[in-house]
């Protein structure tokens, strides 16, 4: 399982020409480093993994904003239209992109955000699924709480703040981590409305350097390394609470 | 104001920012998809309306077709060996041994980290010459695999070999469409094993220990005991890994080629020949009516699992 992981760090390390013996060596012969500070003189990688951190945070802030006022309104406000729209919205989350995809396109295209970083960032401030999860979250909580909150003169957005935010961390540090894995390693949808290279996030930056130097593989391979390199780290400090997301997220459904 | 009015309203606020967006990128979309699908659409020029010409084209073109039956042998023969190796994998995990823990940490890396990188080193582990895979393969005899070069179908390498001619339809993926499923496989694998384990976690130790006590033996307590049970576990995966099946492409824009989607067109997916047919072609029109047949591929999997785990499905 880890082999593919092993052997990408080991040859990352190698000098070009050996990287390409056959058959190969296993450990490098010459430990070759400047691979790596080599990644970032032959493509903008550096402006490649900025633009991502910045799509990624921006997006996320924007799933924490509206997935929270909607889970809210779903969980605790009686409106008119509540269990329609709710099931609206499970419908939409069942919509395969490809259908919607090329129309969005279009509403980028009028609204001049191809190749922006609006267009990697405004369709995706809302996740449906987020939604569902702290709904279900929020429904949870008891009543009283929110009783009490009134008693004390909290208005309905005080409560919101004060008692929802405060009591949900499990269920916001899951819908974080969740969307953070899923903006870092989207390449579909930008790879469809970037075109130029400036604006790129990683995983696409990763790609089209494969397509034009296919056979650097010593530098690939460092690319690759360096492209992976913050979701694993991410990875290793939360991957408790990551698996088990994954787990009860896949049977809840 | 009445209480009602006033919920109704202060709902809808908290709502707005979610609605709006979704109206204009999803709902507006979706409705919008429809019409584009009955027009000859470019990108740019003049457009036609050709009523359902575009469904038909779709229905009548060899290519489509092609692409469906790639995407099926991917589906048929991923699904089914992730699954198994999945709950092999669970079960023996699942057997209270050390460093549970370390384990499910490996079998999920390759989950979490991004298609694109892992298929740029999956490219080099698979080069026929210089490839690890090539390598690791010669020490058991077997030489000289051109993975992603070779549009040769499976089957029909297998045939031939006994001198049986099959037709085209039944010659399998081809070892280029056979190394994607390889990777994919490993990359997927965590996930399932993951679900798996949670299912094994629900079944309540008393079946076993009822089992054990009529003397079933291990196989016979598999097949009776953990295989029923699991098995709305089961019908998830084999649902949801088909439908991600289905949405297979960062693989083959990177992996295969120039052009992807080759050897001879053996690896283009459906979402693959929408890509192209939408985005390199800018047939709009064309590719929303190719994207409607997927949806409704999708749309049929997602109902068989509704009545599948009403129906057929054993619950503890």
């Amino acid at each position: 399982m880890l082999l593919p992981f092993i052997w990408m760090i080991l040859t990352s390390l190698k000098t070009p020409l050996e990287a390409l013996r056959f058959p190969p060596t296993w450990l490098p012969e010459i430990w070759r480093f400047a691979n790596y500070p080599e990644v970032f003189q032959e493509i903008s990688f550096f402006r490649y993994f900025l633009n991502t951190v910045f799509i990624t945070a921006v997006t996320l802030f924007g799933i924490f904003l509206t997935g929270v006022l909607a889970a809210y309104a779903f969980a605790r406000i009686e409106f008119w239209g509540r269990e329609v729209l709710f099931i609206v919205f499970l419908a939409l989350m069942m919509i395969p992109l490809p259908v919607y995809l090329v129309p969005s396109y279009m509403i980028l295209f009028n609204l001049g955000w191809i190749d922006t970083y609006w267009a990697m960032i405004v369709p995706w401030m809302v996740n449906i699924f987020s939604i569902f999860l702290l709904r279900q979250h929020i429904k949870t909580l008891p009543q009283d709480l929110f009783d009490a909150a009134a008693i004390d003169g909290c208005s309905r957005f005080g409560a919101l703040w004060r008692v929802v935010v405060p009591l949900s961390k499990a269920p916001l540090v899951t819908v974080g981590v969740f969307n953070i894995i899923a903006s870092w390693n989207s390449f579909f949808w930008p790879l469809i409305v970037t075109h130029s290279d400036a604006i790129r996030p990683i995983q696409v930056g990763l790609a089209y350097f494969s397509r034009e130097q296919s056979t650097n593989y010593t530098l690939l391979m460092a690319a690759s390394t360096l492209t992976i390199l913050p979701l694993v780290i991410l990875f290793f400090f939360a991957q408790r609470h990551i698996i088990e997301s994954y787990a009860r997220s896949g049977l809840k459904e | 104001m009445n209480r009602r009015l006033k919920e109704t309203i202060a709902g809808y606020c908290y709502l707005l920012p979610a609605l709006v967006i979704l109206i204009i990128f999803r709902i507006i979309p979706i409705l919008y998809s429809v019409r584009i699908s009955l027009y000859d659409w470019g990108m740019a020029g003049p457009r036609k309306f050709v009523g359902l010409k575009n469904y038909l084209d779709v229905l009548s073109d060899p290519v489509f077709w092609q692409s469906l039956l790639n995407t099926g042998w991917f589906v048929i023969f991923s699904v089914p060996l992730m699954l198994f190796l999945a709950l092999f994998i669970a079960l023996l995990l699942n057997t209270k041994i050390k460093g549970l823990g370390i384990y499910r940490t490996v079998y999920y890396l390759p989950v979490v980290t991004s298609i694109v990188a892992v298929s740029v080193v999956w490219k080099w582990i698979l080069n026929p010459e210089r490839g690890l895979l090539n390598y690791l393969l010669s020490f058991i005899g077997v030489k000289g695999i051109r993975w992603l070069e070779d549009p040769r179908g499976l089957f029909d390498i297998i045939f031939s070999s006994i001198g049986v001619k099959l037709p085209t339809i039944l010659s399998g993926p081809s070892i280029a469409m056979l190394a994607l499923i390889i990777m994919s496989v490993w990359k997927g694998l965590g996930y399932n094993i993951v679900i798996y384990l949670a299912g094994l976690q629900n079944i309540p130790n008393q079946y076993y220990e009822a089992a054990k006590i009529d003397g079933a033996g291990r196989w016979s307590i598999f097949r009776n005991v953990t295989w029923h049970l699991i098995s709305p576990t089961t019908f998830y995966i084999l649902i949801m890994s088909t439908i991600v099946a289905f949405e297979t492409f960062a693989q083959v824009w990177i992996m295969t080629g120039p052009p992807p989607g080759g050897p001879l067109g053996t690896t283009k997916v459906v979402m693959y020949y929408f890509y192209e047919q939408s985005f390199e072609l800018w047939r709009l029109g064309y590719g929303a009516a190719i994207a409607f047949f997927a949806f409704l591929i999708i749309l049929t999997l997602t109902i068989l699992q509704r009545v599948g785990l009403e129906k057929r499905v054993h619950y503890a």
